[in-house]
């Protein structure tokens, strides 16, 4: 952040965003389960214009074996960007800000997934981000969630993500690119709606504490949004045949 | 066990029986934070220098400063980087080689406390736009871990830069030139703090030791600045937070927050 100098109009008079959206609209999101065919579980999300494929394998064998833990399961996350994800050539070697994301993520899934019912064995998360606009970390929280239900392992709740965040002076959900770069603040929420417990949650940029609540709140309800939109993708994977739910 | 630290269950069974009567293992108040002691200018080859001790937590923070060429996106501003390491003499589980995950992460944590707030006014730190500017290293060296290494860093890295004197630089046929002896001081706007807070059970404890670290259900670490204002934030383990107890944990970072800065202040 840190309001870097930009001539692009962050929000326009009537209360409009660069891309066409008013300060309390998602991104479009659209997610479809069970895409992968050799995956246990599977997702693509499209959030606004962050293309993300998610695969999950397991509870499988926990190779390097020392890793493996006898009271329980564990998960291991991994984040990567594409190079081609984003406008200069990223170098495919996972950067430190990949090792950070995959850890909160990892984090953020922890609390939902009943690990304690796998001991000895792992469950792999690979979120592969094919195209990235801002907000990837929650994107790609959303997708990890529909995946792993699509794996058919046992949770608690399905953690969506959101982003709130400050631009132009203003209180804005789902953060993009653009808002991002020149934006005030950014404020990652991953949220168990069921359980309403904020599980990601990272922040870069100044909010007096009146905002931070304001944030919080208007991206909880952001995550309720995406949330609708993780269940329908999975009633659609199996109930397609016009099933009853 | 979050970080690698093994603790076995009677201490957790002991931590979580003495929050219950309103106790800490140490003797300390929820929102207590241990002793804080900060000397600065204790490496005289660095810029600016500082040695946190939080508890028995100590971290020594140096800071270097050389022009550099900036990044082709920000030509007109200075270039500020914190590190964090645990060196391999803090603690038994601290290793040598490539970063864990959890030791790119405290580095990434502190560099984000001090670059969000807008510490140094980095539009001062240019020397000539686009082909020269200051660029500031904040270094920081765990060199005894007794848990919250976040906020030992945050406070070692905000003494050291507040207490650094930059060295005075001017262009010579387009190359920076060091003018000896000649100093100039940083250009502060805000003095970044932050504060870590464990969740353990329902309880939200200020400042863990390394043993209510290992046995924590989640943690956050909220950075706020001169202004009483939130500036960057960390949420990390296994279980989350409601609303209510962020906003919480925001109100007691602020009021925590302001105390030690008074101390970083004195320190310069």
């Amino acid at each position: 952040m840190g309001g870097r100098d930009t001539d692009i109009v962050l929000l326009d008079e009537n209360g409009i965003r660069s891309d066409g959206r008013k300060v309390n609209e998602t991104r479009k999101v659209t997610i479809k389960a069970g895409v992968l065919k050799n995956a246990n579980g599977s997702a693509y999300i499209e959030f606004g214009d962050n293309k993300i494929l998610v695969g999950v394998y397991g509870p499988r064998d926990v190779h390097p074996k020392h890793m493996s833990d006898t009271d329980t399961g564990i998960l291991r996350c991994r984040y990567h960007m594409a190079p081609f994800s984003v406008g200069e050539r990223k170098n495919p070697a996972p950067s430190r800000r990949e090792i950070e994301i995959s850890k909160v993520i990892k984090e953020a899934l922890e609390p939902a997934v009943m690990l304690k019912e796998f001991p000895r064995t792992a469950v792999d998360v690979y979120m592969e981000v094919l195209q990235a606009d801002g907000g990837t970390r929650c994107a790609a929280l959303t997708g990890a969630s529909v995946a792993l239900a699509d794996a058919g392992i046992p949770m608690r709740d399905l953690v969506a993500g959101c982003a709130a965040g400050k631009a132009a002076d203003a209180v804005i959900l789902d953060v993009n690119n653009e808002e991002d770069q020149a934006g005030q603040a950014d404020l990652p929420i991953g949220y168990m709606p069921n359980l309403k417990k904020i599980t990601l949650l990272q922040l870069d940029g100044v909010l007096t504490p009146e905002e931070y609540k304001q944030c919080i709140e208007i991206g909880i309800e952001g995550c309720n949004q995406v949330y609708e939109i993780q269940k329908k993708a999975l009633q659609d994977k199996f109930f397609a045949s016009g099933e009853k739910q | 066990m979050s970080d690698g630290l093994i603790i076995d269950q009677l201490k957790k069974t002991q931590i979580l029986e003495l929050l219950k009567e309103g106790k800490r293992v140490d003797g300390r108040q929820f929102d207590e934070p241990r002793k804080l002691t900060i000397d600065t200018g204790v490496i005289p080859k660095a810029e600016g220098s500082a040695r946190a001790r939080l508890g028995d937590t100590e971290v020594v923070a140096g800071v270097k400063i050389q022009p550099e060429r900036p990044f082709p996106d920000t030509g007109d501003k200075g270039m500020l980087i914190c590190t964090a390491e645990i060196l391999p003499i803090a603690h038994p589980s601290a290793e040598t080689g490539p970063p864990q995950p959890h030791v790119v992460e405290l580095a990434r944590v502190t560099d984000r406390g001090i670059r969000e707030s807008g510490m140094l006014d980095m539009k001062q730190l240019v020397l000539e736009k686009d082909k020269s500017v200051i660029g500031i290293f904040c270094d920081n060296a765990v060199t005894d871990h007794d848990g919250n290494l976040f906020d030992a860093c945050s406070y070692a890295s905000t003494a050291a830069i507040n207490s650094c004197k930059i060295p005075k630089y001017e262009m010579q046929d387009e190359k920076p030139v060091k003018i000896e002896d000649e100093f100039i001081e940083p250009p502060i706007t805000t003095l970044p703090v932050s504060v870590t807070m464990a969740k353990i059970g329902d309880f939200i404890v200020v400042d863990p030791t390394i043993e209510e670290w290992g046995i924590m259900d989640a943690r956050i670490t909220i950075t706020s600045n001169s202004d009483s204002n939130v500036v960057a934030l960390q949420k990390g383990g296994s279980d989350g937070f409601t609303q209510e107890e962020l906003i919480k944990c925001a109100e007691i970072s602020i009021k925590v927050g302001s105390k030690i800065r008074e101390i970083i202040k004195e320190s310069k």
